[in-house]
């Protein structure tokens, strides 16, 4: 009987745990992404690496370049490029088995981390600028 | 990571265990930096009697290029401790890591004469002297304290396996070359004192404190 409500218990907790961990899941997908894709050039903290790879952390380059970014994830980008006045020009290497939800998650996550306070963009509003990539990115 | 690579990597870590445990030996109350790799017993005689010297594992006489395409030698270190490293400048996956944390070293001793860092690229047939050369000037660092170096890429290899670095080509790595983020610690006798993972920033804390424990060490050994 003690036991019978022990393994209860047991069970319970792991329906929870399971549970509360996909609700988690998709909540810190931007954040996950994050980790995964940029961590390693973008540094935890979003700093970069000086002089040559841009930080993400109160980038001006986030929001004068706004609608580019989407197609900047899933592409990368090559050449030079301006942040917070300072000149980077290395390879970025796109991620191309990102989805549109994934990407607006990401960017998201960017775009309100990092000390970044701008505005968030709508699925919609992410799909319509893949669709209009520029063609040399290819 | 493929096989031979993490066998390699497994056989420098009993090394570099076994050296640590034999170095916790010495006395504690004078810290010390143990002397990593092998070392063999010489025997000679003075005056009769067998005198039993240990000679340990020392870096041997190297000749790269730098980003100032100025020779780098065993003469560039004389006296001087340095922390050397491998890593290639299109490395998508740690280099960055490796050298937002080494970048920590250079600020911290870049006015120090005694200090040099030294970091090799593993992919030399891109990294050349103007890539490398770029590279340090982005990053606003002095040729003179952080030294690029390119050079041949067997020489390069064969000197990764001198530090007991893992390195290697490997086409199903990110960005085609397999390496570990050591950061090795290496004193003014070319003896390696201390291994250290170049992308933790706790572990690079520890390799500034044992730098400092060392350049006493020079300090030392000049008066």
């Amino acid at each position: 009987m003690r036991k019978n409500r022990f393994v209860t218990g047991v069970l319970g907790l792991m329906a929870l745990t399971t549970l509360t961990q996909c609700f988690t899941d998709k909540q810190n997908q931007g954040q996950k992404l994050y980790a995964q894709h940029c961590q390693s050039c973008h540094m935890e903290d979003g700093s970069g690496l000086r002089g040559l790879i841009p930080p993400i952390a109160k980038a001006d380059y986030l929001q004068t370049h706004r609608d580019e970014l989407a197609c900047l994830i899933r592409h990368g980008a090559d050449g030079p490029m301006v942040v917070n006045g300072i000149e980077y020009n290395k390879e970025m290497p796109g991620v191309h088995t990102l989805r549109p939800d994934e990407i607006t998650n990401l960017l998201n996550y960017i775009q309100t981390n990092f000390g970044n306070k701008n505005e968030r963009y709508t699925l919609t509003e992410v799909k319509g600028m893949l669709e209009t990539c520029p063609v040399p990115y290819e | 990571m493929n096989y031979s690579l993490k066998q390699s990597l497994l056989a420098v870590s009993v090394i570099l265990t076994a050296a640590f445990t034999y170095s916790c030996q010495s006395n504690p109350s004078e810290k010390t930096l143990p002397i990593l790799g092998s070392r063999e017993p010489v025997e000679r005689v003075v005056n009769g009697e067998t005198i039993v010297d240990t000679v340990y594992h020392q870096i041997p006489d190297f000749a790269f290029v730098d980003q100032d395409s100025q020779q780098v030698t065993q003469e560039t270190v004389a006296g001087k401790i340095y922390v050397t490293d491998f890593f290639f400048t299109t490395c998508p996956s740690i280099c960055p890591k490796m050298k937002s944390q080494m970048l920590r070293v250079y600020e911290k001793y870049k006015d120090n004469p005694n200090v040099v860092l030294l970091s090799h690229t593993i992919d030399p047939a891109h990294d050349t002297v103007a890539v490398l050369k770029d590279y340090a000037e982005r990053m606003n660092v002095t040729s003179g304290k952080w030294h690029f170096l390119t050079g041949d890429r067997d020489k390069i290899y064969d000197m990764a396996l001198q530090y007991f670095v893992g390195v290697q080509e490997d086409a199903q790595a990110e960005g085609g070359f397999a390496h570990s983020g050591d950061f090795m610690l290496i004193d003014q006798n070319r003896h390696i004192r201390g291994h250290y993972h170049g992308t933790e920033a706790a572990d690079v804390d520890r390799l500034m404190q044992d730098m400092d424990i060392l350049l006493k060490e020079v300090q030392h050994e000049k008066k």
